[in-house]
């Protein structure tokens, strides 16, 4: 398994089906997404075109949006108990060390923390020298680095990611979408990002939303996380970005 | 010893304007007593100031001991049951608007002439701005973080214990420093309204007796120990309040 040997509950395919409104108005109309098993799905779009809102409700979390439809594994299974979640904001507690931060999930849950797993998952994010340190003795790209592996933490098999890299400077986000997708392997990701150069790299499929809907784009060929200087990518991002420029593409 | 000069500076600077005051004016002492008489006041009588500060001390600090606990207890079930918040926080606010100086007497007559009544001044003097700062802090948790505990199924119990109340310990060490320099203002109210001991009674009764340099005397010591207590406390909730440690 991508993150050392432990065994995930193999991953589901998300279906998220309907529409939202606030107030009168409408947020999105009817729209229908998939998030295919074990992979990588980007949800592009500008602010606020509501691709938040969607990954807010398949988390379960509140959105001051009504919505209207249903969100459904393929297993038949519950969809926000197998969810795991990151957003820009790194969301460490300051007053808490690296461990304690990575271990939230179980402190909050009153269980032991795994300890094997933890310090694996240290090492993978190479944080093990860092573990006692509190979040402000850390860099932008290392604090990432915890939160990621607080959301590994929680073995889920559905990950949500709200633009987890945007706040970074362009090499460590390169860094950190590369071990992003090295960890998250086998999982089933939804990625909301404004960028289209990380939706090329790392789009299994890549999805455009905009007031109007859902455009399904073609993704690169490549494997993901595909090369920054990858032509077939590059120029998928700058189809992208005429798309979401209003331009043909 | 640098970081003290300043402090220094300052109270060389007061004295050094009261002399000047002292000496232009050439007031009667039982008006304005000058630095020099108080300090020697101050050490003629520093067995009977040491008696009546130790009592102040100890209402003070039982004061706040309370008042904190008090006001704690109250703020995570404000925090915790919008019962409690509909119920209780106008009464608190009620409170808030009653001059604690029309309270004294009814707490004397209620408690008696002793410690307890000037520490239920205290108490009631430091209760509202350590509720009202701990409250404010568990009600303003970044919602990012209980976005992250909501995905990881946590308790609302296990979410006020690790998340709401340390991400509150900033505020409520702000009303814990507020409370450090109200509390010995609600002991000397609660001494003035009727009292046999403390250093508020000593102020009355010197001033009574027109011995203006001991009312003096007794007024600084007051001063220092006030604000020898707000450092210490300052002191005690830096880790709470995030600054260094």
């Amino acid at each position: 398994m991508a993150d050392g040997d432990d065994p995930v509950t193999p991953a589901p395919e998300i279906t998220f089906q309907g529409q939202a409104t606030i107030g009168a108005a409408q947020l999105f109309a009817p729209l229908s997404l998939s998030l295919a098993a074990g992979q990588w799905t980007c949800l592009l779009g500008g602010s606020g075109v509501g691709k938040s809102t969607v990954l807010r409700l398949i988390a379960g979390l509140q959105t001051g949006a009504v919505f209207d439809g249903s969100i459904t594994a393929s297993d038949g299974g519950e969809v926000v108990p197998r969810v795991a979640y990151m957003a820009q904001d790194d969301l460490l507690l300051p007053w808490a060390t690296v461990t304690q931060n990575v271990t939230l999930g179980a402190r909050l849950r009153s269980e032991k923390p795994d300890q094997a797993r933890l310090q694996r998952l240290l090492g993978r994010v190479r944080l093990t020298e860092h573990a006692n340190k509190k979040p402000a003795e850390l860099s932008g790209g290392q604090r990432q680095r915890v939160a990621l592996a607080r959301t590994l933490m929680e073995d889920k098999p559905v990950i949500l990611l709200d633009e987890p890299f945007s706040a970074l400077d362009a090499q460590t986000r390169a860094d950190m979408q590369d071990l992003a997708v090295e960890l998250l392997a086998g999982r089933t990701v939804l990625l909301v990002t404004h960028d289209p150069g990380e939706a090329a790299r790392l789009g299994h499929s890549i999805v455009v939303m905009e007031q109007s809907g859902l455009t399904h784009c073609p993704p690169p060929q490549a494997d993901v996380p595909r090369k920054v200087d990858d032509l077939d990518t590059l120029a998928s991002q700058a189809a992208l970005l005429r798309l979401l420029r209003g331009e043909a593409a | 010893m640098m970081r003290y000069l300043p402090a220094l500076a300052a109270a060389v600077f007061a004295v050094a304007i009261w002399q000047l005051i002292v000496s232009l004016t050439d007031l009667p002492k039982f008006i304005l007593p000058g630095p020099l008489l108080v300090a020697e006041t101050w050490w003629k009588s520093r067995a009977l100031i040491a008696e009546h500060t130790l009592i102040t001390g100890i209402e003070v600090l039982i004061g706040l001991a309370v008042g904190a606990a008090l006001g704690i207890v109250t703020a995570i079930q404000l925090a915790t049951s919008r019962v409690a918040r509909v119920l209780v926080q106008p009464m608190l606010v009620f409170t808030q608007a009653l001059p604690v100086f029309a309270l004294a007497p009814i707490l004397t007559l209620w408690l008696g002439y002793g410690l307890w009544s000037k520490v239920a001044m205290a108490v009631l003097i430091i209760y509202f701005p350590v509720t009202s700062s701990f409250f404010d802090g568990l009600m303003r948790t970044p919602p990012g973080y209980l976005d992250l505990a909501r995905t990881m199924q946590a308790s609302p119990r296990a979410v006020l214990w690790h998340i709401r109340i340390p991400a509150a310990l900033p505020n409520l060490a702000s009303g814990l420093r507020l409370a450090a320099v109200y509390a010995p203002i609600g002991a000397v109210i609660g001494e003035w309204v009727g009292a046999s001991k403390g250093l508020g009674y000593l102020m009355l009764l010197a001033n009574g007796r027109a011995k203006t340099d001991l009312m003096f005397a007794a007024m600084l010591t007051l001063g220092v120990f006030s604000v020898l207590l707000h450092i210490a406390v300052r002191k005690a909730t830096m880790r709470m309040a995030g600054e260094g440690g």
